[in-house]
């Protein structure tokens, strides 16, 4: 460590305990209370990357959120490594490994630095223009556009970290903890409002913090002092949750905010395991305080950006709050009073400042006399044209400005310098109210935007407000606090102040150089290289908005989100349209502030947490059976259970033979189950599905199929009429929340003089499905004394029965064509009752089967499956259900709409049986249908819906949707793949017993 | 993320309801007897307007109650929620 760079008698850096980090692969050193921007500073490192376009040499800039060209890589663990993070706001911690990005292969010497060399070549929007043509070259383009864009490196493996998630509920939310946040926050807990600090850094205080000047005084102390002492007694108020290390990441509508709190950032690396990395907090406040400061603003001027060029006030905190100079011998470059505090600081701390250079003619404000008694020497009215180093500044040009400030005049003084301090004013940082839906107004005598108008109940408060005089700071924080929490606290009421005021501005937001242009390099935006000349070049090709300019030159477009860049953006650009700026209005800032890990965002929500999964009463015992499952909504279903090494299609196919030749069992569970009652049931069953239901026996059951009010199919299912006004309807798998609300929505809003109730039952039973020609023989053993005769129990039926003393409901369907029963069972007996009828079935070989053989069987009936043979284009005419639609009924949802001009077409896609020519061609799901192949561009008539090869006829079958289907059977088309022409026939839509004669085999 | 006062349970978040389009258009009582062109009117044409709008929304995740709800589009304020049935109590 370079010892010479490190004050002693430093406050916030415990200079006792040594902290060791990797920085490129080098051990250095710094202490507890660095961040690694400062102990890179301390050790002489100044250069940390490249920038993305021309590779130019950057080093840090500034000390917070802000800064552009610090970001680094953290990390070289595969499953943690994290890019671009700023090396200004990541806190030293013992065993910290960190890398430059952004340069190969390494950040001393960049190969990918020739790009500056022809950086006449690359102007804005380079890309863009050069590589369009001619167009199928782009392929080649895009591979090496590729491997030279983007920065850092992503993690490969899944991320280790733990990550949380916690609600936050306030009277009062204030973000941003120095002087205004801190008199806001203790304004607010005094009067019993329930109220939350929250600020980014790991102490409270903002700048105030290190602010030793005697020309910044309250009550005769120091306003560090008289601050440290407010802070000591914000610990008494028990109203009060104060959160360091906690960034505010959106603010939405109704007072909605994220904030991300760092929880294990700063720890040393063996003690951040099993500890949480970061919570994301919700909070929803009644009334926010916004207090977020401002921030300095660059200068912009010819070579401003090279290692060794900071903010001038990044360099102050350097000095008095780590402790760390930035340089030996430093200047200082200027068109405000705020860099004579930095001058003042680095005089006391015995860094030689070897002159500030202010753009105004003279002023006298108190902090300028005080540098200038000090023997600082001051450049009045002058500009820096030019500065040289290539790895680090060397030495500054500086030049006369003309009267109107546009051009350089007389000689050019050569200044050596290590490092050159900038100040180009103040930006409030307005991001947040302006997230929330806040306007902003400009301020034309300092050329900034501050708060305006908002709807939500928030205030801003000092710097952040526009506010940047010490005394207006304390005085209208004070007041508008009071006021906007309609109290009275008198704790500052008083106050004696001793300010600096600043009297004379001035500013010049592209600083004229005696060099055209175009042969200088006076960069805006320092993370993505665009200069003000780009932005010129941009309103001379016709640009005119702000957002299209940002866009073309990628101004403001980096992951610092152009915090330095945007206002010199909008005044050079105001200045060249020769329009106010007030009425250019400002880039939209969005959400979030700084970025958020993925991790932060997700949470807990991770592996199986992701989603959420349902399970059927007897999932274990399709586990135990070795089944396969699929995902079906949140369902795991049973899909098939392979045996002996089977694949999905040999297991299918056995099962499928097995269903149809004695007997096979199939878990049901997952269909929806809606149990309807009221005296009105029978009535709002009519009005919702297509056929009639008045005139259903009790104790029998209907298919029925529910259309949209477009008249399209929505869901199907069977309903069962339990007894006079009490039904239990069946819904698709995935259909069952969407029905029940759709229901809901009718009852509640269209019929609510119907009386129905609707309660979902989906999860209380258990649904074993028993299909087959031996169906009849496996539940007759299972219970015993129900009469299954065709005569007493006849299909589409239902009975009540007892398995082992456990009620149920044994219903006579079939979705297979085979004689078949469903049993309702209470979820916690079902996998009983399940075992049961499975060791029952075993003399006849029973066979479990799951969804992908319930497809392939009822595909053989040419049953449909809502939402795979429909897509929410088809009308039951469009499916060749005509025989559905009831002719009495007057109405019922969607009647009206089967009758529009676009739904009685001729040409509408419909469903179709399909054969190939060749039976054992297995069609592709989704693959489209053509009548002729030689024709470009081709038709396309339709598409398959449904495709398997069906064991039981052995030939493939299919189902399709074809333009004009009904009227083409007997049609030969064709189906073309990639690599092949499939020949097929449109057919009806049943290939299997045509006569339903298995119904009751 | 809106707070919405739930007519029959109170304030809640955002995240327990679901929005149901434009409110008031009440479903035609003779269908049948309408043209294809005032059928349409009922059954596509919905208002997109800046400013006050009126909504249906549903508790999904509370209490399953269908409201309605006078909404300003532009800045989100919520003006007014009321019930199934009730006059919008503004304009």
């Amino acid at each position: 460590m370079s010892k010479n760079l490190r004050t002693t008698n430093n406050k916030f850096i415990d200079q006792t305990s040594r902290i060791s980090f990797k920085f490129d692969g080098n051990t250095l050193y710094g202490f507890k209370g660095d961040t690694l921007a400062s102990a890179l500073l301390a050790n002489n490192i100044h250069l940390v990357g490249r920038s993305f376009k021309y590779h130019r040499p950057r080093g840090i800039m500034a000390c917070g959120s802000e800064e552009p060209n610090a970001i680094v890589q953290v990390g070289n663990d595969p499953s943690m490594t994290e890019p671009n993070t700023r090396a200004t706001e990541i806190e030293l911690y013992e065993g910290l490994e960190a890398s430059s990005q952004n340069c190969w292969p390494s950040v001393n010497f960049d190969v990918g630095a020739v790009n500056n060399f022809f950086s006449p070549l690359i102007p804005a929007a380079f890309y863009y223009k050069t590589f369009m043509w001619p167009a199928n070259f782009w392929k080649l383009y895009e591979y090496f556009i590729r491997k030279s864009a983007g920065l850092g490196k992503s993690p490969t493996e899944p991320d280790k970290d733990i990550y949380d998630h916690r609600y936050l509920h306030c009277d009062v939310l204030i973000v941003g903890g120095g002087i205004s946040g801190i008199i806001a926050a203790k304004t607010a807990a005094k009067n019993n409002l329930n109220t939350v600090l929250i600020d980014d850094k790991n102490i409270l205080g903002g700048t105030t913090l290190f602010q030793e000047n005697e020309c910044f005084k309250i009550n005769n102390s120091y306003s560090n002092k008289w601050l440290k002492n407010e802070i000591e007694s914000l610990k008494s108020l028990k109203n009060l949750t104060i959160k360091t290390r906690t960034s505010l990441a959106a603010y939405h509508s109704y007072n909605y905010l994220l904030a991300r709190e760092n929880l294990n950032e700063h720890l040393d690396i063996n003690e951040k395991r099993d500890k949480i990395r970061q919570r994301l907090w919700k909070i929803r406040a009644k009334k926010v305080i916004i207090s977020t400061g401002a921030m300095e603003r660059p200068l912009i001027f010819n070579n401003n950006d090279r290692p060794g060029i900071m903010l001038s006030s990044s360099i102050k905190k350097y000095i008095d709050y780590y402790g760390v100079k930035c340089g030996q011998k430093i200047s200082l470059f200027t068109n405000n009073d705020t860099a004579y505090e930095t001058a003042i600081s680095l005089n006391n701390s015995g860094v030689t400042v070897n002159s500030v250079i202010d753009i105004r003619d003279k002023t006298n404000s108190l902090i300028v006399n005080q540098a200038e008694e000090l023997g600082i020497k001051v450049h009045w009215k002058s500009s820096v044209v030019n500065t040289n180093g290539y790895k680090k500044i060397k030495s500054i040009e500086v030049m006369k400005l003309s009267d109107d400030g546009t051009a350089v005049v007389g000689k050019k003084i050569k200044e050596e310098c290590d490092c050159l301090g900038i100040s180009g004013g103040w930006t409030p940082r307005v991001h947040l109210f302006t997230q929330s839906g806040g306007k902003l107004k400009f301020r034309n005598e300092d050329n900034v935007f501050i708060p305006d108008q908002s709807d939500l109940d928030q205030i801003s408060i000092g710097s952040c407000n526009g506010d940047f005089e010490l005394d207006e700071v304390i005085k209208n924080s004070v007041n508008l606090t009071n006021k906007f929490l309609k109290v009275n606290n008198n704790d500052y009421e008083n106050l004696e102040i001793i300010s600096s005021k600043e009297i004379d501005k001035k500013n010049i937001w592209l600083l004229p150089s005696d060099k055209p242009l175009r042969k200088t390099k006076q960069f805006l935006d320092f993370q993505n290289d665009s200069t003000a000349n780009d932005v010129k070049l941009a309103l001379r090709e016709g640009f005119k908005s702000i957002e299209h300019v940002k866009r073309y030159t990628t101004t403001g477009m980096a992951t610092d989100q152009g915090k330095l860049s945007n206002m010199h953006a909008l005044g050079i650009i105001a200045e060249t349209a020769g329009v106010k700026m007030g009425e250019l209005g400002t880039t939209t800032f969005r959400p979030p502030y700084t970025p958020l890990t993925f991790g932060a965002i997700v949470g807990r929500n991770v592996g199986e947490f992701f989603d959420i999964t349902r399970k059927t009463p007897m999932h274990d015992w399709h586990v135990e059976n070795k089944a396969e499952f699929e995902n079906v909504g949140q369902w795991k279903r049973a899909w098939y259970y392979p045996v002996n090494n089977e694949n999905m299609y040999e297991a299918v196919q056995r099962e499928s033979k097995a269903a149809r030749d004695s007997a096979g069992i199939l878990d049901a569970s997952t269909l929806g189950k809606i149990d309807i009652q009221g005296t009105d049931a029978s009535e709002f069953l009519n009005r919702v599905y297509t056929n009639a239901w008045s005139k259903l026996e009790i104790g029998k059951c209907r298919y029925g199929l529910m259309l949209n009010e477009d008249g399209m199919v929505y869901d199907d299912g069977v309903t069962t009429r339990l007894s006079e006004n009490h039904y239990l309807m069946t819904t698709t798998t995935g259909g069952a929340a969407n029905v029940l609300s759709k229901l809901e929505d009718y009852l509640q809003t269209e019929w609510p003089e119907l009386d129905v109730y609707l309660t979902s039952v989906t999860d209380h039973y258990g649904t074993i499905s028993i299909c087959g020609p031996n169906s009849k023989k496996i539940l007759s053993k299972v219970i015993p004394d129900l009469d299954l005769s065709d005569k007493e129990f006849p299909h589409m039926s239902f009975k009540n029965a007892l398995i082992d003393n456990i009620k149920c409901r044994v219903m006579r369907i079939s979705f297979t064509g085979e004689h078949s029963y469903e049993i309702n069972i209470q979820s916690s007996y079902a996998k009983s009752a399940w075992e049961k009828c499975f060791e029952a079935g075993k003399e006849f070989n029973i066979t479990p089967y799951g969804t992908e053989t319930m497809h392939l069987l009822r595909a053989e009936k040419g049953f449909i499956i809502a939402g795979q043979d429909t897509d929410g284009t088809m009308t039951p005419i469009d499916l060749q259900m005509d025989w559905i639609i009831s002719k009495k009924k007057y109405d019922f949802i969607g009647k009206r709409s089967l009758y529009r001009s676009d739904t009685i077409r001729d040409d509408r896609k419909q469903l179709v049986g399909l054969l190939t020519d060749d039976p054992k061609e297995i069609l592709e799901e989704g693959a489209q249908i053509v009548a002729e192949t030689n024709k470009h561009p081709i038709e396309m008539l339709g598409h398959v819906t449904s495709s398997y090869f069906s064991p039981n006829l052995n030939k493939s079958i299919a189902l399709a949707v074809v333009k004009n289907g009904k009227k083409l059977k007997g049609q030969k088309l064709y189906v073309p793949m990639k690599n092949k022409t499939i020949n097929v026939t449109i057919t009806e839509t049943v290939f299997l017993d045509k006569e339903n004669k298995r119904l009751n085999a | 993320m809106f707070l919405i006062n739930c007519p029959y349970c109170g304030e809640r978040d955002q995240s327990e309801f679901s929005a149901g389009g434009e409110a008031h258009i009440v479903r035609p009582k003779q269908p049948t007897e309408l043209s294809d062109n005032q059928w349409a009117e009922f059954l596509f044409m919905r208002k997109n307007i800046k400013g006050v709008q009126f909504e249906r929304w549903n508790h999904a995740h509370g209490c399953r109650k269908w409201f309605n709800m006078a909404r300003d589009t532009s800045n989100d304020k919520i003006h007014a929620v009321y019930k199934m049935g009730e006059k919008p109590p503004i304009k």
